[in-house]
Formats: structure tokens, C-alpha cells, sequence
């Protein structure tokens, strides 16, 4: 590929000083291009219907060391419809029809077989055993094909063929392989797939090796590696090393070598564990931070919170509907649009929700609350009679889907860490907007003494209003996030309501900090908990221990100072 | 040496009844239920035009197990100030009770005819049955962990949270969170009371068919006659000396501490009482509706029963019982009439009583003004200052 690139470049007329990286980039896509277009068609049909035919006819040769030839000289052609045609030689299902001498691959059910063509692949009918005769394979012509298979993948010009095929070999961990994995280590350039190919060598070499020396050079190799599967060679290799009579030298290495590989696993496990559980912490800090607002400084237990984040949600699905159908091209901004929509739509919502019903209840928590039910019940049904029941779908940009794969078995997926990162700056925002801006200053002024902030002229009604307006706006912020991750239905709100409340009695209530801190210890608990006692047990317990730690510290992790007996 | 006892001798229970205006035309009406509507459904043919269909009576029957509930959440949140948003679990675990002897009742008739085994046991492949399953086949014994089940985990709760002062809305959230964690708990196939499905398929009732007229009504005249109990009950304990205690806490918690009493021991005692109401409220709804799963446990049935005693009238007791009825008619007419306009009535129950009906409708009501906390006050301390002025 590097020198097709090159070539290409050196014929390319815009090959000038100035405009060299353009050119770089330009040149690399032809050339891909230019591969991709040749390749392709040349690759795919290297033979004709007609001569794939015919060429399959000679494996209904009569002696073995003419089929063997018609079998390489098959495998090296690199048609992709020769590998079904030899697998089904090696399993015996390979036959010729007597009517018109047709070489067809056989499905065998009870006693009927269904013929399939060898070129097209497609079923061409049905027989009794009377009316096709089996292509005859031996012990010998066995190992060709098999050669033959492995090589089709193991030597095919497409890399990922090629990993696959190593992969395989891998799983299979076949001794006869290792001659032919020795061929292709000589042959390949791909320096990762390449320290694959040592690795699956190593794998065999563990147990067909033939001195101690090669045992415990594979044995070496082997404990440089971080994987489940290479655990599972190790303790394999260990559990048999008695019925198998290995050297004690090797045995030991190979013991030392598991003990490390386990070591290594179970770090990343943990890793992996504390990677969930910040993912999921992130996801209720984002659920429960608008929370930590109205419930925390303002001291209203807003029930409706839940339907905020939904409102939020559907906003999402909103913009990109409109812009699917206004504007296609700006679809992939549809999430970036949606952040301050969904703010702007939900904090509208909470100011007048807050106008119209809070405001009369302010110093009477409980009763805020059961009216706050009300209005949860009316905005998801409100969104049932609109949008109807059934879940809507928001689909994730380009940016979010995908993940890092590690090969330890950690993966992370993209739209974990953008929710991550995303709460991260959305707190850090509230956090911003509590400390420097005035409307902050006029906020944490009437929280601690609305009396006194009102006697210095703040408009104790008007910051009301606005502090719960951005609390439901962030809920609405945090609906655009969850919206990736969880179905979008009415009902979204009530799957985070209870989390959302425990994050925020947990961390401290009136504390932003103490939120952020209880959004990920909960997080990453439930997490730990998960592989030993299932998810649903797990948060049963965090849900018991929540319970119990409130009873300790009433107040929270983060209690506010004072004296006061009833807060 | 002055007679304490004499002192402050409450009335006698007839007396204090016959005051109870409310109670008493409550307690007249679930008489003459209980009398009517089964004679009226057994005996009356069905032309007639008194008859009572005996769809009827299951559904006025549910009615009052609701009615029961909301008056055991009344009784700790109108008296008391404890406002549980977990009561449905308290529910729902007599409602198992019951379930779990109702159960073993059906013996070897199940799908898959297993004698001891309830079906979704041998669905599971379980070869024995656990532990907490003996001795549900006896009645007695069901009954006794209705109430048993609810008021222990009531009181190990209520020891925790009125020890630690958790108070108001933490408690309101602990509770809630507390009939979260059964509800996913109960969902779980392992733990042995049926996961998803719950209990149901049952056959009968101490050897009566379930699905026969006369065992319908009979479950009937026992919802009439434990709500009656139970209002009696309640309405003994806020009269008497320790009821006013529990008022004096819901209106001033950290007073009544400082002049002397153990607020959490009061608090404690009436929320289990009250939880073993629910519990008897879930024993008598089972039978009854057929079945019970863990959506019994869901948080927002537990924040309806709140509003049932909201609309009645918070801190009557028989206004928690007609908000349960009011509430519940209205949800079987709009859920069968207009489905889709149900939540919007109920969300809009839950805000038109808190802004605009805080007494809710027995408030609205001028004869029964007295039921607000002033005047009960002013009430008890003229009945004080006579008894005072006899003694």
C-alpha cells in the first residue's frame, strides 16, 4: 500500500512544495481508492462460472496426487467461493451428480441431501444417496486441504483475513498449523499481526514444542501477554502438566507465568470495574446534579425532576427530526444543537412550573413534593398523548459510536466517555455560574438568608424562579446525554427519579461537591458489587446501605454546618 | 396524693365514638354494607333492580382494602407527621402472606400438578420448598405473618430512622427507597415468591371456592368488618392521652423532645401499628383481586395511597377512607372510560388538593370544620378543663 501511495504520488501533477500535505492526504485517498477499485473486482472472481466449473471437475480425478494438485492450484487462485468448495471436500460433503456430472456441495437431512451449487452457492435440488457419488478424500489429501484452507486465509492478500485466520488458529491451537504459522511469520510485514502470529506460535509451541528450551521460550513469550484466552493456554498447560509429563523446569515457569498473567488480569479487571463504575456514576451525577440545585439549595423536592431530563430527552429527538428533514447535512450537529435547546425548553418548563405551583408551597416540603407528583404524572402523560408510547429513537453522531478495545477485555465505548467528559463540564459549569456570576452571588444569598437578601434589594421571587429554572434546564441538559443510553419513552424520567434523589441525600444536601462525590462512590460500588452478586442484587444492597447510612449521617457525607435541631 | 389515673381518665370508648360524628356515619354505613350487600347479591335475583352484582361486591371489597390503607397511612401522617412513601411495600408483604398460604391451598391442581410445590417453584426446577414457605398451609399461621412480616420490618425500619431523627423528607426518600429495594428484590425469581408473575391461579380460601358468589361476599363482610376495627383502633389511639402526644410531635417534634417524652418510642409505635394494618389491608386485597406481583412494591403506588388520604382529608381517618374511594372510583371510570385521561386527573388531584384543598374534601365540608388540628386542640383542652374542674 506504501508504494502504490508513493507511485501515486510521483505521477501526480500537484506534486509541488507548497501544497504537499494536501497532496499527501489527496494521494493516500486515491490510492486507497485506486486499490479498493482494482482489488476488488480482480479479487473477488478470479475465475469465471465456467472455469470454476471445470476446475472443480478435476477433483473427481482419479488418483490422489492429481486432486492435490487441482486443490493448490485451486487455493492459490484466491477465489473466495473456492474455500466452501474444499471445506466441504474435508468434511466429505463434496459430491458429483450423476445426471450432468456437476460437482455439488451436499446438506445432508435424514436421507435426503440437498444439493448446493458450487458456483452460484444457491440450492439446485435434492436427491436420494443413489443419484450422487462421493469425491473420495484420504488421510493424505485430508492434510492438503487443510493446508489449503488455512493457507486461503493465512496468505490472503486482505489483512484482515489474515488476523482472523490467526485468531483462529489461536482458538484451535492445532500442532499441525505450526509448520504452515511458521510460513506465514516469514512472509509478514504487518508488525502486529505479526506479534500475533509469535503469539499463537507460542501457543503451540507450550505443548508440541519438541526441547525444553522451546517450552520455555513460548512460556516466556507468553507471560508477556494480558489476555483471558492466554490464561486459559497457561492453566490448561499447568492442569495437564502431570498426565502429560512435562519438565519440572517448565512446569514452574509455566506456573510463575500464569500467577503473573492472573496478576496482570485482575489489575485490569478493577481497572475495568472502576471505568464502569465512573461511567455510571457520571450518568447519575448528570441525573442527579439538576437535583442537587432544587432539592439542595433550594430545599424543594421536585418529584418532576425525572420528566425534566425526559423533556430533555425528547428535545433531542426533536431537533434531530428537524433538522433530518430541514436540513440533512447539519444532522450530525443535531446533539450539539440539542444542549442548549433541551436547557432552554426545560428551564422554561421548570420557571413555569415553579410560577405556577411551587411558589405556594415554599416551607411546606412535604406538600411540594406530592404536588411535584402531579405535575410528573401530567408531563409524562402529556408526552404519552403527543409522541405515543412506544420509545423514540435518537441516533448517536458519528463521534459517539465505537469504542476502544483493549485486548485485555476492556472496551470502552465512546459514548461512555463523552457522557464522562460531559458531566464533567457541566458540573464545572454550575459550578462556574454558582461562583463568578451575579446571578450565583444572588442565588447562594437567598439560600442562606432570604430575608437579609431580600432587605438588600434581591428579588427574592425572581432568583427563585431562575434557581429552579436552571436546575430543571441541567435536567434537561443531562436528557440529552441519557438520551444516547437509555430508551427515550415517557417513562424515562421514573428510572432516574429514585437514583437521582439517593445521589443527592447521600453526597449532602445543599453540597455540589458532596453530589459529584456520592454520583461516583455509588457509581463505582455498584460496579464492584455487580460481578459478585448481579446487578439487580447489587443495588439492592446499595439501596440497604444507603438506608442504613443515612441513619449514621442523616445529613449526608457533606452536611452544612449549623446548630439548628430541625434543618 | 392526687389520682393521676383519675385525673386524666380518658372517656370511656362509647363515649368518645358517639362524639366522632364522622366516625359514627362511617361506621353506620360499613354496617349496613355488610349486612345489605351480601343479602342483596346472595338473595336478590338478578332482575331485580337492588341486585348487586358480584363484580360489584369484589370491586367495593378491593375499595376497602384501599380504604384500610389509606387509613393506616392517615393514621401515622395526619396524626403523626410521617409522611411514608413506602406504605404499598407493608402492603404487599400481607398481601405475599396471604398469597403464600393461598398457594399451598391449591396443592397437587396446579399446571403441573406438584403437591407441595407451587408451579413456579417446579418451573424452576426447585426440588424442595425454602424454609420461609412452611407453614403458610395453615391459615392461622398466614394470618399471624400478614401482620407479623410488615410490623417487624416496620419496626426495625421506623428503630433505625426515628432513632437516627431521620426526619420529613429524608424519611419520605428512605421509605421510598426502602419499597424500591423489595420491589427489585421481589422481581427476582431466586428469591422464591413466584419473580415477575408473583403469586396467583388461586383455587380457595379454608376450603371455599374463591370464585364463588358466596365466598366473594363473605371476603366482602370481612373487609367491612377489619376496616371498622381498624378505624376503631385508630381513632382509639389518637384519643387517647398518647394520640395527643403523637399530634404534639407532628406539629412540634423537637418541643415535645425537649420537654421529656421519647418522640421516636410514639413514633415508633404507631408506625407499626400502622404497617400492620397494611399488612391486613394486602391479607383481605388478595383474596379478592387474585393475584399479587411485585408491582404492588412500585413507589408510585405507594405515592397514590398518599393522595387518596390527601383528597379525603389528612388527620380525619374517615376522610383517608372516602379519598380512597373518591380516588379509586375515579380511576376505574377513567381508566376504563378514557384511559389516556387518567394520569392527567391524577397529576391534577395531586396539585388542585395541595394548593387549593389542604383539609381536602371533608375540609370543605363545614360540619366537619372541627376535624382541623385547632379546634381539636381547643375541643381537648375545654374537655380537660371540665374533667379538671369535676376532679
Amino acid at each position: 500500500m506504501r508504494n502504490d501511495m508513493f507511485s501515486m504520488l510521483r505521477r501526480s501533477p500537484f506534486c509541488i512544495q507548497q501544497a504537499r500535505k494536501v497532496v499527501l492526504g489527496f494521494g493516500l485517498l486515491f490510492a486507497c481508492l485506486l486499490i479498493f477499485a482494482t482489488a476488488l473486482p480482480k479479487g473477488a472472481m478470479a475465475y469465471s462460472d465456467e472455469e470454476l466449473r471445470i476446475v472443480a471437475e478435476g477433483l473427481n480425478a482419479k488418483s490422489a496426487t492429481q486432486k492435490i494438485k487441482v486443490i493448490e492450484e485451486m487455493a492459490a487462485d484466491g477465489d473466495p467461493r473456492v474455500a466452501p468448495i474444499l471445506r466441504a471436500m474435508l468434511e466429505g460433503d463434496l459430491y458429483v451428480r450423476e445426471s450432468d456430472e456437476h460437482i455439488v456441495i451436499t446438506r445432508k437431512q435424514g436421507k435426503v441431501y440437498t444439493h448446493i451449487d458450487i458456483v452460484s452457492g444457491e440450492e439446485v435440488g435434492e436427491s436420494g444417496s443413489k443419484e450422487i457419488s462421493k469425491i473420495k478424500v484420504n488421510n493424505r489429501l485430508r492434510g492438503v486441504l487443510r493446508d489449503a484452507l488455512a493457507t486461503l486465509n493465512l496468505f490472503s492478500s486482505d489483512l484482515t483475513t489474515r488476523t482472523n485466520a490467526v485468531e483462529q488458529i489461536m482458538d484451535a491451537r492445532d500442532p499441525a498449523m505450526l509448520p504452515l504459522l511458521l510460513r506465514a511469520i516469514d512472509r509478514e510485514e504487518n508488525e502486529t499481526l505479526l506479534a500475533r502470529m509469535e503469539l499463537a506460535r507460542a501457543t503451540m509451541a507450550l505443548a508440541a514444542g519438541e526441547t525444553t528450551e522451546e517450552r520455555l521460550a513460548a512460556i516466556e513469550v507468553l507471560s508477556s501477554e494480558t489476555t483471558p484466552q492466554i490464561r486459559a493456554v497457561l492453566s490448561q498447560f499447568v492442569a495437564s502438566a502431570e498426565a502429560e509429563g512435562y519438565e519440572p523446569e517448565v512446569v514452574a515457569a509455566a506456573e510463575d507465568a500464569l500467577e503473573s498473567v492472573e496478576g496482570r488480569l485482575s489489575t485490569w479487571q478493577t481497572v475495568g470495574d472502576v471505568y464502569r463504575g465512573i461511567s455510571l456514576g457520571s450518568v447519575l451525577l448528570l441525573a442527579a446534579v439538576g437535583l442537587a440545585i432544587t432539592f439542595g439549595v433550594m430545599g424543594v423536592i421536585n418529584m418532576a425532576h425525572g420528566e425534566m431530563i425526559m423533556i430533555g430527552a425528547y428535545t433531542t429527538f426533536m431537533v434531530q427530526q428537524a433538522l433530518g428533514s430541514f436540513l440533512p447535512s447539519g444532522s450530525a450537529w443535531s446533539l450539539v444543537i440539542s444542549v442548549p435547546a433541551a436547557f432552554l425548553v426545560a428551564g422554561a418548563v421548570g420557571v413555569v412550573i415553579e410560577r405556577c405551583v411551587i411558589r405556594f408551597l415554599y416551607g411546606r416540603p412535604l406538600e411540594t413534593l406530592l404536588a411535584t407528583w402531579g405535575v410528573s404524572l401530567v408531563l409524562q402523560q402529556a408526552i404519552r398523548t403527543i409522541f405515543g408510547a412506544t420509545n423514540q429513537q435518537v441516533t448517536a453522531p458519528d463521534f459517539m459510536s465505537g469504542a476502544i478495545e483493549f485486548s485485555t477485555g476492556l472496551v470502552l465505548t465512546y459514548n461512555r466517555l463523552w457522557i464522562i467528559l460531559f458531566s464533567i463540564i457541566v458540573v464545572a459549569g454550575i459550578a462556574a455560574v454558582l461562583r463568578y456570576t451575579a446571578f450565583g452571588l444572588q442565588m447562594r444569598a437567598v439560600t442562606q438568608n432570604r430575608r437579609m437578601a431580600g432587605s438588600v434589594g434581591i428579588r427574592t421571587g425572581y432568583v427563585d424562579a431562575l434557581t429552579f429554572g436552571l436546575g430543571s434546564g441541567i435536567a434537561g441538559i443531562a436528557g440529552v446525554a441519557l438520551s444516547q443510553i437509555s430508551n427515550v419513552s415517557p417513562n424515562l424520567g421514573q428510572t432516574y427519579i429514585i437514583d437521582s434523589f439517593m445521589v443527592v441525600v447521600f453526597g449532602g444536601v445543599g453540597n455540589l461537591w458532596g453530589t459529584v462525590l456520592g454520583a461516583f462512590s455509588l457509581g463505582i460500588v455498584n460496579k464492584f458489587l455487580e460481578p459478585m452478586a448481579g446487578a439487580v442484587l447489587a443495588k439492592i444492597f446499595v439501596l440497604i446501605a444507603l438506608i442504613l447510612f443515612i441513619q449514621k449521617r442523616p445529613k449526608g457525607l457533606f452536611a452544612l454546618k449549623g446548630r439548628a435541631v430541625e434543618a | 396524693m392526687t389520682d393521676y389515673r383519675q385525673k386524666y381518665q380518658t372517656t370511656p370508648v362509647i363515649g368518645w365514638l358517639l362524639k366522632d360524628r364522622g366516625g359514627m356515619i362511617l361506621l353506620g354505613i360499613l354496617i349496613a354494607a355488610a349486612i345489605l350487600v351480601p343479602l342483596s347479591n346472595l338473595l336478590l335475583p338478578e332482575s331485580s333492580a337492588f341486585h348487586v352484582p358480584t363484580w360489584m361486591v369484589s370491586l367495593l371489597g378491593k375499595y376497602l382494602c384501599y380504604a384500610l390503607l389509606a387509613l393506616s397511612v392517615d393514621l401515622i401522617w395526619g396524626f403523626c407527621g410521617i409522611l411514608s412513601l413506602g406504605h404499598g411495600a407493608f402492603f404487599a408483604l400481607g398481601g405475599y402472606a396471604m398469597g403464600m398460604y393461598l398457594m399451598r391451598q391449591i396443592g397437587d391442581r396446579g399446571v403441573y400438578g406438584d403437591p407441595i410445590l407451587p408451579d413456579f417453584m417446579v418451573f424452576l426446577n426447585w426440588q424442595e420448598l425454602p424454609w420461609y414457605w412452611y407453614g403458610f398451609d395453615m391459615f392461622w399461621f398466614a394470618i399471624v405473618m400478614a401482620m407479623f412480616v410488615p410490623g417487624l420490618l416496620a419496626f426495625v425500619f421506623g428503630f433505625l430512622a426515628f432513632r437516627s431523627r431521620v426526619t420529613g423528607v429524608y424519611l419520605s426518600i428512605i421509605t421510598q427507597a426502602m419499597t424500591y429495594a423489595l420491589l427489585l428484590a421481589f422481581f427476582r425469581n431466586d428469591m422464591g415468591f413466584g419473580g415477575n408473575n408473583g403469586l396467583t391461579d388461586f383455587k380457595d380460601l379454608l376450603g371455599y371456592s374463591l370464585q364463588s358468589d358466596g365466598t366473594r361476599a363473605g371476603l366482602f363482610v370481612a373487609s367491612c368488618v377489619f376496616l371498622g376495627i381498624c378505624y376503631v383502633l385508630a381513632r382509639g389511639i389518637t384519643q387517647s392521652r398518647l394520640g395527643k402526644v403523637l399530634i404534639a410531635i407532628r406539629d412540634a417534634e423537637s418541643r415535645v423532645r425537649f420537654t421529656g417524652y421519647r418522640v421516636e418510642y410514639y413514633k415508633l409505635f404507631v408506625f407499626t401499628v400502622s404497617a400492620v394494618m397494611a399488612g391486613i389491608a394486602g391479607a383481605l386485597y388478595v383474596p379478592q383481586v387474585g393475584i399479587i406481583n411485585p408491582g404492588e412494591f412500585a413507589p408510585a403506588l405507594s405515592i397514590e395511597i398518599v393522595i387518596w388520604v390527601a383528597v379525603g382529608g389528612r388527620g380525619t381517618l374517615y376522610g383517608a377512607v372516602l379519598g380512597a374511594f373518591i380516588v379509586n372510583y375515579a380511576k376505574t371510570f377513567f381508566t376504563g372510560a378514557m384511559p389516556d385521561f387518567w394520569l392527567f386527573f391524577l397529576g391534577g388531584l395531586f396539585i388542585a388538593v395541595t394548593l387549593f384543598l389542604p383539609k381536602g374534601v371533608i375540609g370543605a365540608v363545614p360540619a366537619f370544620g372541627s376535624a382541623d388540628r385547632q379546634s381539636i386542640i381547643t375541643a381537648w383542652r375545654k374537655r380537660r378543663a371540665n374533667e379538671g374542674g369535676k376532679a
